[in-house]
């Protein structure tokens, strides 16, 4: 599903953030990101939906190979994609409803199929009931399950979460754990960085732990507490 | 483009021009001033090229025929005359003719002159097609046989000429420059409101959005704000224009000069006001999100 060789990212001050990183993800993995603040995590995950540029190395996510893909393809790649967050990001002037459909309204879908669909993934993550609130009148928890049934609306291959349950308490986390383990359930690869030790520790999948800019530590359930 | 997605832009771009709420209202206001001021100098403008043209159009050439040329020699000079380039139309007057007009002009002491004691000779206005013409045209018709002496005016009509041109230049870089300051005040209007919606632009990037489908509705928003923005500087220009043309023709139409009629100047005038409003409006629109398209 994703492959990723030798990567090197360093940024026009010339920090290097990203160092020689090689790994692969294989289709229906749910795979953690972890490491301190400056680790290079967020890096990491911005370069895996091409929000940023590897310096050198290749990056290949489903069919398409960065090196090779051109500028007009970017939209295209990114519909495989859903991603999540810390910040929620959803369109303010734009209801609940609004805002999951938009993400089929820019693949052109026809509104007939559209409406169905939007109420489907809302219900499954359970804000069937707040359709036409705006974000601001939503509590974080329900802002990020707005974010997540938007990431998701599409059927994508890959969902990306960046700290997802960042800025949430404890429990809203456990429920955004929830929803992002059905969808993996479902067959989504799913590759959610995150700073929360309890939830990693709770909930065993691969672990991929970063720190100084190189991939530390590749492993299948592993947790917090043992960090090279 | 579907259809579907046409409509859904439209849409889309009336509902965030509601939602965005006083930023819209900001940004109307802005447009609103702006072709105010285009439309109430573009209307002046318009009216004192109109006039100047038609107070140069009204310099014509006067060939003063001699005195004791018979009815023959007079059909030969006017044939003559027709015959000289740039001549357009020429219409004969009698000394009578003359002297009732200066009658009327002046008051009739001047009748004293009627009859055997006119003073004044037959006349004949020489129309030229250009008004510029016309000294080459007066030069040449003195030249000629039975004429007395042909005038145009002389250095007035050339002052009038200098005057009527330096206005009309003037008129069209004043045009030009409104039209700078109002691509300059709408585009940057809306250039705000975009600046404030840069986020919104990167998650539609993020969600997979081509620059194409994120441009269109801040296009059409930008457009309807320019549109929203005319409409009252088209109804004030409106009312105004004719307020003004009717108290302003009774004083010009007695010197034969009249300002352009509401109909259909108007009608132009209220379209180019939408138009600028409309063009400049998406333009802005759309050159203030480029530098957030880039990926």
């Amino acid at each position: 599903m994703i492959q990723i060789k030798n990567v090197m990212k360093q940024y026009d001050n010339g920090v290097i953030a990203i160092k020689d990183l090689s790994l692969s993800v294989n289709p229906g993995e749910f795979v953690y990101v972890i490491g301190s603040s400056g680790a290079g995590k967020s890096t990491f995950i911005k370069m895996l939906y091409h929000e940023l540029t590897p310096t050198s190395g290749t990056i290949s996510v489903g069919k398409y190979d960065f090196a090779t893909m051109a500028n007009k393809d970017i939209p295209l790649f990114r519909r495989e994609l859903g991603i999540v967050f810390q910040d929620f990001k959803l369109l303010p002037r734009l209801t609940v409803f609004e805002n999951v459909a938009y993400a089929m309204e820019v693949i052109e879908k026809d509104e007939a199929e559209i409406k169905p669909r939007v109420l489907h993934v809302l219900k499954l993550v359970g804000l069937e009931q707040k359709l036409r609130r705006f974000p601001n009148e939503l509590s974080g928890g329900e802002q990020q399950r707005v974010a997540i049934a938007r990431a998701i609306v599409n059927a994508p291959d890959v969902v990306i979460a960046d700290e997802p349950t960042g800025n949430l308490d404890p429990d809203t986390s456990e429920d955004i754990m929830d929803i992002l383990e059905r969808v993996n359930a479902d067959g989504t690869t799913v590759i959610m960085a995150t700073h929360n030790r309890e939830l990693v520790n709770s909930r065993p999948h691969r672990l991929l732990e970063i720190a100084g800019g190189r991939l530390v530590r590749d492993e299948e359930g592993g947790a917090y507490g043992n960090e090279v | 483009m579907k259809s579907n997605v046409i409509k859904r832009h439209i849409k889309d771009s009336l509902k965030s021009l509601r939602r965005n709420g006083w930023m819209s209202v900001a940004a109307v206001s802005a447009v609103t001033v702006t072709l105010l001021l285009v439309g109430i100098f573009m209307a002046l403008l318009l009216n004192i090229n109109h006039i100047s043209t038609q107070v140069e159009n009204d310099v014509r050439v006067r060939v003063y025929i001699d005195k004791n040329t018979t009815k023959a020699q007079q059909a030969s000079l006017k044939k003559e005359l027709k015959a000289l380039p740039s001549v357009d139309k020429i219409t004969y007057r009698s000394s009578n003719q003359e002297l009732d007009s200066i009658v009327g002009t002046y008051g009739s002491q001047w009748k004293m002159f009627s009859g055997d004691q006119n003073p004044l000779n037959n006349v004949f206005l020489v129309d030229t097609t250009s008004p510029k013409a016309t000294v080459n045209v007066a030069k040449k018709a003195a030249k000629l046989k039975y004429v007395a002496e042909a005038s145009y005016g002389g250095n007035t009509a050339k002052k009038l000429f200098q005057t009527v041109d330096a206005i009309q230049r003037g008129g069209l870089a004043f045009t030009i420059l409104l039209l700078f300051v109002a691509v300059f005040l709408i585009s940057n209007t809306i250039r705000i409101t975009i600046l404030s919606r840069k986020d919104e632009i990167r998650v539609m990037r993020l969600v997979g959005a081509t620059n194409a489908y994120i441009r269109w509705p801040f296009l059409l928003e930008g457009a309807w704000t320019g549109l929203l923005g005319a409409l009252l500087p088209i109804l004030a220009v409106d009312i105004a224009y004719g307020l003004v043309y009717r108290s302003a023709n009774l004083s010009t139409a007695a010197n034969g000069f009249a300002l352009y009629a509401s109909m259909p100047f108007l009608l132009w005038l209220d379209l180019a006001i939408a138009l600028i409003g409309v063009i400049i409006g998406a333009l802005g629109a759309v050159v203030s999100m480029r530098r957030f398209l880039r990926i």
